[in-house]
C-alpha cells in the first residue's frame, strides 16, 4: 500500500465513523463535534484529490463557521443535552482538554508566525492553472457555472427572508389596525358556523 | 486549460420571465415598510406575473440554450412556465381575500410566492441537473415558510415544520442521486448524458441505477408519490388553504416537469425503471384513493385526492414515450385548473369564522350559494373524471397512451381507482345539495379576486373539456421540442 492509499483509508474510515457517531449521539453538542470530525476527514480526501480549494473551504466554512454557529444555537437553546455536559469531567477527559488546548495554542503561534512570512509560493503563484486552485475554481464559477452561482444568491436571499418571516416577533401594539382584533377572534372556536 | 472566458455567455433575454418575478419580489421586499403594503404587494405581484407571462409567451417559438448550456428555452419550458405563472397568479388573488379574512395578511407572502414560482421556472427551463436542483430549492424554501405562514395557528406551524424536515430529507436523497449520476457520467448536463448514454451505461451501470433510484425518491417526495407521501395530509390540512391550493398544483407540476426532463428524456434508455414507476403509480393511486374515502375534512380529502392524481400521472412515466408524456402535460394543465378551483371554494367557505372545512359544514350550501355550489360540483365532476370536463380527457389520453404502450393491467387498475374516487368526490356534491341543516347557512362573501379565480378555473375546466384537441396539440409540440 502506498502512502496515498493509507491516508485515504484512514480519512475515509474517520469520515464514516464521524458521520455514524453523529447520528448515534443523543447529545446534540457531541453530534456537532462528530460532524466536524467527519468534515475534516472529508477535507483531507479533497486535498488528496487535488481539490485544494474545496478542501480548505470545507474546513473554513463548514467545520469552522457553520459548525460554530450550530454549537452556538444549540447552547443558546439550552437543550437537555447541555445538562449532561455540565457534569464534572473525569481526570482523563480533563487531561485531554488541557492537551488539546495546548496544541491549539501552539498551532496558533505557528499560524501567527506564518503570517509574517510570504505565502507558500507553490500553492498560489507557481501553478496558476492547477486543478483545484482558487483560480481554476473561480474561473469555472464565473463562466460556465455563472447561472447556478447566481441562483444560489437568490436561494440565500429567500432563505433569509423566510427565516425572518417565521421568526419575527409580533408585538400586539405594532399590528396593523385590522390585525389587532384578530387574536381574540382566533381564541373563540366554532362561533357562528353551526348557527 | 479551456478558454472559458471566450465561451462565457450572459443571455439575460432568455431568463426574462424569471427575472420579472425576481424583480417584482425584490420591489415588494423593499416597499414592505409602507402603509397598506399588502395591497401594494398583491398588485405588484400580479404585474410581475403578467410581465413574466408575456415574456414567456414570446419565447414560444424560440429554441435555444444560454449561459453555457445551463438555460434551455424550448416549448416544453414555455408551457410549464405559463402553467406555474397562472397557478401563482390565481393563488395570489385567492390568498388576498383569505388572508385578509383570517387577519394574517402580510406582504412577504407575495414575495415568497413569486420567488417560489421563479424557482419552478428555473426547474422547467434547464437540462442541467445542478440548475434543476437549485430551482427545486428556490421553489421549496419559500414553500416551507408559506406552509407555516399562519403563525398563530398551531396546525400551520406543524405543517411548516413537517414539510421543512421531510423536504430537507428528500433533498438529501435527490442531491446524492445527482452526485452519483455525475460520478457515472462526468457531467450534469442531461443532453450530454443522452449522447454518451451507451458508454456510461456500460461503464458505470451501478452508479447510474443507484443515482436514478435516489432521484426517484427525491422527486417522488415532491410530487407526493406513495411511499413518500406521509407528509402530505398534515401539511395540506395545516397550511392556509390558498397555500394548500398552490401546493397541490404548482410544485407537483414542477416536479413532473423535472421528472419528464430527467426520466422521459435524459435517462429514457435506462430500462427496468419502467417497472419501478409501474409499482409506484399503482401504489400511489390506490393508497391515495382508499385513504381519501375515510376523510371527514374536505381539505384532508383533497390532500389524499392529490396523491391519487399524482398516481395517475405517474402512469405516464411507466409507459414512457411522446404520447404518454404529452398526455401527462395535458393532465397537469387540467388538474391545475380544477384542483385550484376546488380549493378556491373550500378556501372561500373557510373564511367564515370558526370554519374547519369539514364535510358537515357544507350542508345547505346550495341554498345559500346556488352558483358557487354548481361550480363546486363542476370541479368535483372533473376531479372524478366525468365526460364533459377536462378531467375526463386527461384520464382518457393518459390511459389510451398506456393501452397503446401495452400496459393493459395498469390501465385497468387506473380506471378502477377512478371509479373508487367517484364516491368521495360526489359526497361533496351530495352533502352540499341534499343535506339539511338546522338554522341558517352562514354565507361566505365573494370578492372580485375570488370570483375571477372561480371563473377562470371553471371556464378552463369546461372549455378545455369541450375542446381538448387544441390543448393536446400544444402539449404534443412541447414534448417534440425536447424529445
Amino acid at each position: 500500500m502506498t502512502i496515498d492509499a493509507v491516508i485515504f483509508v484512514i480519512s475515509a474510515v474517520v469520515a464514516i465513523f464521524g458521520a455514524a457517531m453523529m447520528i448515534a449521539q443523543r447529545n446534540p453538542v457531541a453530534s456537532v463535534l462528530y460532524l466536524i470530525l467527519s468534515l475534516i476527514a472529508q477535507a483531507v480526501i479533497y486535498v488528496q484529490l487535488g481539490a485544494l480549494f474545496v478542501g480548505i473551504m470545507l474546513v473554513i466554512v463548514y467545520a469552522g463557521a457553520i459548525m460554530v454557529l450550530f454549537l452556538f444555537v444549540i447552547m443558546l437553546l439550552n437543550l437537555r443535552g447541555s445538562e449532561e455536559l455540565g457534569k464534572p469531567s473525569g481526570r482523563v477527559s480533563r487531561f485531554t482538554k488541557y492537551v488539546i488546548t495546548l496544541l491549539f495554542f501552539v498551532e496558533l503561534i505557528f499560524v501567527i508566525r506564518g503570517v509574517a512570512l510570504p505565502p507558500a509560493p507553490e500553492l498560489v503563484t507557481n501553478q496558476p492553472d492547477a486543478f483545484g486552485s482558487v483560480k481554476a475554481v473561480s474561473m469555472l464559477l464565473f463562466t460556465k457555472y455563472l447561472y447556478p452561482f447566481q441562483l444560489t444568491g437568490v436561494l440565500m436571499l429567500i432563505a433569509v427572508v423566510g427565516a425572518v418571516v417565521i421568526a419575527r416577533r409580533e408585538h400586539p401594539g405594532e399590528l396593523p389596525d385590522d390585525t389587532a382584533a384578530e387574536s381574540t377572534l382566533a381564541e373563540t372556536p366554532k362561533e357562528g358556523t353551526k348557527a | 486549460m479551456t478558454d472559458y472566458v471566450s465561451t462565457l455567455s450572459i443571455d439575460i433575454g432568455l431568463i426574462g420571465p424569471e427575472l420579472a418575478l425576481l424583480i417584482a419580489a425584490a420591489v415588494i421586499l423593499l416597499l414592505i415598510f409602507t402603509r397598506k403594503a399588502d395591497r401594494f404587494a398583491t398588485a405588484i405581484g400580479l404585474i410581475g406575473l403578467v410581465v413574466s407571462m408575456v415574456l414567456t409567451v414570446r419565447q414560444w417559438d424560440v429554441k435555444v440554450g444560454g449561459f453555457s448550456g445551463m438555460v434551455t428555452v424550448d416549448q416544453f419550458a414555455v408551457l410549464f412556465k405559463l402553467l406555474f405563472a397562472v397557478a401563482s397568479g390565481l393563488t395570489l388573488l385567492l390568498a388576498e381575500r383569505y388572508f385578509h379574512a383570517k387577519h394574517i395578511a402580510r406582504p412577504e407572502f407575495t414575495a415568497l410566492l413569486l420567488v417560489s414560482t421563479m424557482g419552478m421556472m428555473v426547474m422547467a427551463g434547464t437540462t442541467d441537473l445542478i440548475v434543476i436542483f437549485l430551482g427545486l430549492e428556490i421553489m421549496s424554501v419559500p414553500l416551507y415558510v408559506m406552509a407555516g405562514f399562519n403563525r398563530r395557528s398551531l396546525e400551520s406551524n406543524e405543517s411548516g415544520i413537517k414539510y421543512f424536515i421531510m423536504g430537507a430529507f428528500a433533498t438529501g436523497f435527490l442531491l446524492m442521486g445527482i452526485a452519483l449520476i455525475y460520478g457515472a457520467s462526468e457531467t450534469t448536463d442531461l443532453r450530454r448524458i443522452v449522447t454518451d448514454f451507451s458508454y456510461i451505461a456500460t461503464n458505470a451501470k451501478l452508479f447510474l441505477f443507484t443515482g436514478a433510484a435516489l432521484m426517484m425518491v427525491g422527486f417522488g417526495f415532491k410530487v407526493g408519490a406513495v411511499p413518500f407521501h406521509s407528509w402530505i395530509p398534515d401539511v395540506y390540512q395545516g397550511a392556509p388553504t390558498p397555500v394548500t391550493a398552490f401546493f397541490s398544483v404548482a410544485p407537483k407540476a414542477a416536479g413532473f416537469a423535472a421528472l419528464l426532463r430527467i426520466f422521459a428524456y435524459g435517462l429514457k434508455d435506462l430500462g427496468a425503471l419502467s417497472d419501478v414507476w409501474w409499482i409506484l403509480a399503482v401504489l400511489t393511486m390506490t393508497v391515495g384513493n382508499i385513504l381519501a374515502l375515510r376523510q371527514e375534512n374536505v381539505k384532508r380529502m383533497l390532500a389524499y385526492s392529490s396523491i391519487a392524481h399524482a398516481g395517475y400521472m405517474l402512469v405516464a412515466l411507466a409507459v414512457g414515450g411522446a404520447d404518454a408524456a404529452s398526455a401527462v402535460i395535458f393532465y397537469l394543465i387540467g388538474y391545475t385548473l380544477f384542483n385550484l378551483g376546488g380549493f378556491t371554494v373550500v378556501a372561500l367557505l373557510e373564511t367564515r369564522a370558526g370554519s374547519r372545512a369539514d364535510f358537515s359544514e357544507m350542508a345547505g350550501l346550495s341554498k345559500a350559494h346556488p352558483y358557487l355550489t354548481a361550480t363546486l360540483a363542476l370541479f368535483m365532476f372533473s376531479l372524478s373524471g366525468f365526460p364533459p370536463t377536462v378531467g375526463f380527457f386527461g384520464k382518457f389520453y393518459l390511459f389510451s397512451a398506456a393501452v397503446k404502450g401495452g400496459f393493459i393491467w395498469l390501465t385497468v387498475i387506473g380506471v378502477m381507482n377512478s371509479f373508487v374516487s367517484v364516491y368521495y368526490y360526489l359526497r361533496v356534491v351530495k352533502v352540499s345539495y341534499f343535506d339539511q341543516i338546522e338554522g341558517r347557512f352562514v354565507p361566505a362573501p365573494l370578492s372580485a379576486g375570488v370570483l375571477f379565480v372561480l371563473i377562470v378555473t371553471a371556464v378552463g375546466t369546461l372549455g378545455f373539456g369541450l375542446f381538448p384537441d387544441n390543448v393536446l396539440e400544444i402539449a404534443r409540440r412541447a414534448i417534440q421540442a425536447f424529445a
